[in-house]
């Protein structure tokens, strides 16, 4: 699995040649550096780990600083491990080495994006597992509008499941979003723009894989 | 807007340079593309522009209003769609707000719009 990391820099939209309205979200993702390469002698399997953004470095930790300079690199904000990474002109990958996402990714390619989605707080069941709610709202009714209804029976199995979907914490999770389309990419400004939308906020770490 | 949000959207700056500069209160004339099957002919809508939408983005769309037989028609334009063919400005308004939803009540003189001098 290829992939990059990156930050989501905002929503647009643009035409296609059809004239539809495409909604679109950009990112800009890498140049990344290679932090760490594994292999199938030392480690069982292939991977490598990639490093994105500048950490302070009295914010890094002397383990971790060690670990970045034996890529010979600075701080990396976010690391992220792909296994089985591949790039189109040099399958082997080098420690050490910058990724940008050109190299990764074309245009019309389907990509995953991930990204911690945007919280919502404590949040009622219809808002967060999309129940309608009881009942009418006249006719007798009141205070039933957005209530989840019954969690179970009674005196058989007088007890409720485990899983029943309730009211709670709403968003602030990870998430993966399969097949958006790249609409674009622009190699010098490392931006790349894909179709539909990405979950986080703006300025939020979001990984694309392929 | 974000700086690098800008190289995206400037892509469509020839498009934007294309078109007159009109605002809500002007009377416009559309010339949209439409294709029918495989043939693509030129239909025109002409009437007053009430709002103008998310300016300098290119999700910018414009509504323009005209009265056809008594009844109110609204159309709304995404102003970068490859689908506009052309706009005309037939006559600059002078009015006092940039949305002119007040026009939806009104009819005939009253919905009138002084010309700009």
């Amino acid at each position: 699995m290829s992939g990059i990391i990156g930050r989501k820099i905002g929503m647009t939209n643009v035409f296609s040649e059809d004239g539809r309205s495409i909604a679109c979200t950009l990112i800009q993702a890498g140049p990344c550096v290679v932090t760490q390469v594994k292999n199938e002698e030392t480690d069982g399997y292939r991977s490598i780990q990639l490093g994105y953004g500048e950490r302070k470095e009295k914010r890094t930790t002397k383990a971790m600083k060690g670990h970045f300079d034996k890529a010979s690199t600075t701080p990396k904000k976010v690391i992220k491990e792909f296994r089985n990474f591949r790039i189109e002109f040099n399958n082997e990958v080098q420690l050490g080495q910058e990724i940008t996402v050109a190299d990764v990714f074309e245009e019309g390619d389907y990509v995953d994006a991930i990204g911690i989605s945007k919280g919502k707080g404590f949040q009622g069941v219809v808002k967060r597992h999309n129940f309608r709610g009881v009942g009418q709202r006249t006719h007798g009714q009141h205070n039933r509008e957005r209530a989840p209804g019954s969690i179970g029976g009674a005196s058989s199995p007088s007890r409720v499941f485990k899983g029943m979907r309730m009211a709670g914490q709403t968003g602030g999770k990870r998430v993966k979003l399969l097949n958006l389309r790249v609409i674009k990419i622009y190699p010098e400004d490392h931006l790349i723009l894909v179709s539909g939308a990405v979950p986080g906020s703006k300025n939020s770490t979001v990984i694309l894989e392929k | 807007m974000s700086e690098l949000m800008k190289i995206v959207e400037a892509e469509y700056k020839d498009v934007r340079s294309k078109y007159p500069d009109f605002k809500a209160g002007d009377t416009i004339n559309v010339h949209v593309k439409i294709r029918e099957g495989s043939k693509e002919r030129i239909q025109q809508f002409q009437g007053t522009v009430i709002q103008r939408r998310h300016p300098n983005t290119n999700g910018e769309t414009f509504t323009v209003r005209k009265v056809s037989n008594g009844i109110g028609i609204e159309r709304k334009f995404p102003l970068l769609s490859p689908n506009l063919d052309k706009i005309e400005v037939i006559r600059r308004g002078s009015v006092r707000r940039a949305r002119l939803f007040y026009l939806r009540g009104l009819q005939g003189k009253a919905a009138k719009i002084r010309e700009k001098k």
